[in-house]
């Protein structure tokens, strides 16, 4: 029995007025809903558009754009982070010539940051015609490694070298200066603030925390029981304390603990606590992938010689870490956003130099709403392009596709 | 699996007794002298560091705050500065570092600040275990802001009244505990923070009063969008004495602060300003010549300080009367405020100093 044969066509896509009419308006229920959707999605739209450009005074946000971005950085040494950022934006363009989409978000983001900020539609004494053609550079710097990609020297471990070197000379040279010398004078971290030191938290605490997590991890799962303990110990401990917790520790015990003379830097204590924090809990999504790596691969390399720190570094790491970018990812965000508690140890970040503004002038107490709202986005667009590049970073590397 | 148990116990019998060691080893100091400065310890650091390092705050306005350039700046700050001024002769010679309230103590008892000029009251208990407190620098003090239009004049006509207050602070319990003396029934709207507490009074018209130290309420009441459609009324519930403290047990050093702080309130009652000091120099007063170091050694050897101390310091920040007009003065950058118990004793507010001689 054979069926008829028809002519199929190709499906056309439907107008969008027949969409509308399909989907929205196909029976009466549903009609009423569409309206009444329609009519408070229109005033809650006009309600917001009407407070943020009629209402709303902005001028704690626009007023202050080095104060968000340096915090009380010396004017007279913003050339310092201008280079450093320089150095950023080429490394990134570097980066993304070598390892392509991996990088791309984040560079294309960095160049555009920049680029968005020098076209600032705000006045400021800082933001002069010749700065502003600073932070223009730095989209032109990305650009610019980016096509340095066709020199084959630049390619692989040297930009990794290059990321170490830069970010040890930007960290503990360029920014903090040195006691009494003329060109470099020392600015203590007291100074630094905004989104600088945000972005300083979050990237050390990330950088720092991994390989620690790793060694954790690692030591988790090893058969050594002192070793063993001593992970399982740390790792539950500082699982089974909240943040702010730990802050406080580094914040006030710590300091009773040392000798009157040295003083250990607010920053520098943040930090600590930030990074011991952060690597407690990706050491465990690690022990996860680890577990997720198949004994077969393990018995393979020792099958052709391996010996286990190859094994750990070559086959298992790299398959365990790929498994559980989606969960790394995770607690690099929230790490982000955790640098905000860092105010409790009177850091000036980015929520910091908010309150600070906010409590500069009379009139801004009233306008904290303006405030927290621009902290709100600033946040947001800096964890989307987190999420982001992760997805791109999981494309890129096929997960979820075998 | 029972001998990784007996392993981990072990493990934790073992980081127990390290930490008791430790906590037995920290005990010992301040059984002994308080955190180890000796006198002269903290002068001798200062001039080594060349800089003299305060606890301060960048978010209170007319105490210490921030500028639209990022400068630190307020009545704190420029008491840390007199301090520099007058120690190293350079009033940039100083390091504010910004700290949280639940710092104020462990900075001052670690030793890791100098000063703690932080608009902090002086309370008993604080002086028993933070730190040496110097001289009150400004009587602050709680007090009531209501709509003039309220017609509420004292705590009687705040019978069933809605008070707006911050949770958790001195400031709700004064609050609480004035009422309830004058027999009065209110209704407390508790917020996070300060900024919210005059939202809700000012905008919302969730309360009929707000409370807070008369300082704050002056400066809020500057932002408003009718400032004259409030008023700050007269009485005070609280003593809020606020005074720079530096750490135990370094006596040279509270010598120091103190007797700056002297001079900063001699100048005003001598007329003696930071543009005029040079001039004053020669002047026939001799309460003046003795303030500007031109005089006899009265004390300053002792204490390590160059007889010009205290006129480097008032060259650099101005007499107490030109500090407290800069930020709350009539024409104060931050906001105005009376100067009211902040005046001199000799018209009749309670600023005095000991004298210079």
């Amino acid at each position: 029995m054979t069926a008829p044969v028809e002519n199929l066509t190709a499906p056309t896509s439907p107008g969008p007025i027949v969409w509308i009419r399909r989907n929205l308006f196909n029976n009466w229920y549903n009609s009423i809903l569409s309206l009444l959707t329609l009519f408070i999605g229109y005033f809650v739209v006009t309600a917001i558009f009407n407070w943020v450009f009629n209402i709303a005074d902005w001028r704690p946000v626009v007023n202050f754009p080095i104060l968000y971005l340096v915090g009380q950085f010396p004017r007279d040494q913003l050339w310092r982070v201008f280079l450093s950022t320089a150095m950023v934006s080429l490394l990134m363009g570097m980066s993304w010539g070598i390892w392509g989409k991996l990088v791309r978000p984040f560079a294309l983001s960095v160049g555009a940051f920049f680029g968005i900020l020098a076209l600032l539609p705000v006045q400021s004494e800082i933001l002069s015609p010749a700065n502003r053609a600073l932070l223009f550079l730095n989209l032109f710097l990305v650009l610019g490694g980016f096509a340095l990609r066709r020199f084959e020297v630049l390619r692989g471990r040297y930009i990794a070298i290059g990321w170490i070197v830069a970010g040890l000379l930007i960290v503990l040279v360029i920014l903090p200066g040195f006691r009494g010398s003329a060109f470099l004078p020392e600015i203590s971290t007291t100074l630094w603030g905004g989104l600088l030191v945000t972005l300083l938290l979050a990237g050390g605490g990330i950088t720092l925390s991994i390989p620690i997590a790793i060694f954790l991890a690692l030591g988790r799962r090893s058969s050594l029981p002192v070793v063993k303990g001593f992970c399982v110990v740390f790792i539950e401990t500082v699982r089974g304390v909240p943040l702010i917790t730990i802050l406080f520790m580094f914040s006030v015990i710590i300091q009773l603990f040392l000798p009157v003379e040295s003083r250990l830097d607010r920053l520098f204590r943040a930090l600590i606590g930030m990074t011991l924090f952060s690597a407690a809990y990706t050491a465990e999504n690690l022990r996860g992938g680890l577990q997720a790596v198949a004994l077969g691969q393990i018995e393979a390399a020792k099958a052709v010689g391996m010996n286990n720190v190859l094994i750990t570094g070559l086959i298992v790491m790299p398959q365990a870490i790929r498994a559980v970018i989606p969960a790394l990812v995770g607690q690099f965000i929230s790490l982000f956003k955790d640098t905000t508690l860092v105010l409790i140890l009177g850091i000036n970040e980015l929520l910091g130099i908010g309150k600070a503004i906010i409590n500069s002038d009379p009139e801004f107490i009233r306008l904290q709403a303006e405030v927290y709202i621009f902290m709100a986005g600033v946040y947001w667009i800096l964890s989307s392009i987190m999420s982001y590049s992760s997805r791109q970073l999981e494309a890129a590397l096929g997960v979820g596709e075998r | 699996m029972k001998r990784n148990t007996l392993y981990l116990f072990t493990l934790f019998v073992l980081l127990g007794l390290v930490l008791s060691a430790c906590a037995a080893a920290t005990s010992e100091p301040q059984d002994g002298e308080a955190e180890g400065f000796t006198r002269g310890a903290i002068l001798s650091r200062v001039k080594d560091r060349g800089k003299v390092i305060c606890a301060g705050r960048t978010d209170l306005l007319g105490f210490g705050y921030l500028d639209d350039a990022g400068n630190n700046l307020g009545f704190d700050i420029d008491l840390c500065r007199a301090v520099a001024a007058a120690v190293l002769g350079d009033m940039n010679a100083i390091e504010i570092v910004p700290i949280p309230a639940s710092d104020r103590g462990p900075v001052l008892q670690s030793g890791e600040v100098d000063i703690l000029s932080r608009n902090v009251t002086w309370t008993s208990s604080r002086d028993a275990s933070w730190g040496n407190f110097t001289i009150i620098m400004f009587y602050d003090g709680q007090g009531y802001m209501v709509r003039k239009d309220s017609g509420i004049e004292t705590q009687e006509d705040m019978d069933g009244a809605s008070v707006c207050v911050t949770s958790g602070t001195t400031t709700e319990k004064n609050l609480a505990a004035d009422l309830a003396f004058h027999g009065v029934e209110f209704e407390a709207v508790i917020f996070e923070d300060t900024a919210s507490v005059y939202g809700a009074y000012e905008e919302g018209n969730r309360c009929d009063v707000t409370t807070s130290d008369r300082s704050q309420l002056a400066a809020v009441k500057e932002g408003f969008a009718d400032p004259d459609a409030h008023v700050i009324l007269p009485m005070i519930i609280s003593k809020e004495p606020l005074t720079p403290a530096v750490p135990h047990g370094d006596d040279q050093w509270l010598d120091i602060v103190k007797i700056v702080m002297f001079g900063l309130i001699h100048a005003e009652l001598l007329g003696v300003t930071m543009d005029n000091v040079d001039e004053m120099m020669s002047s026939d007063n001799p309460k003046v010549i003795d303030l500007l170091g031109d005089g006899a050694d009265w004390g300053y050897s002792d204490l390590g300080l160059e007889k010009d101390a205290l006129a480097n310091a008032i060259k650099a920040v101005g007499n107490y009367g030109e500090i407290y007009n800069r930020y709350m003065g009539p024409n104060g950058i931050a906001f105005t405020l009376p100067r009211g118990a902040n005046e001199h004793w000799t018209n009749g507010g309670q600023i005095y100093a000991p004298p210079i001689k």
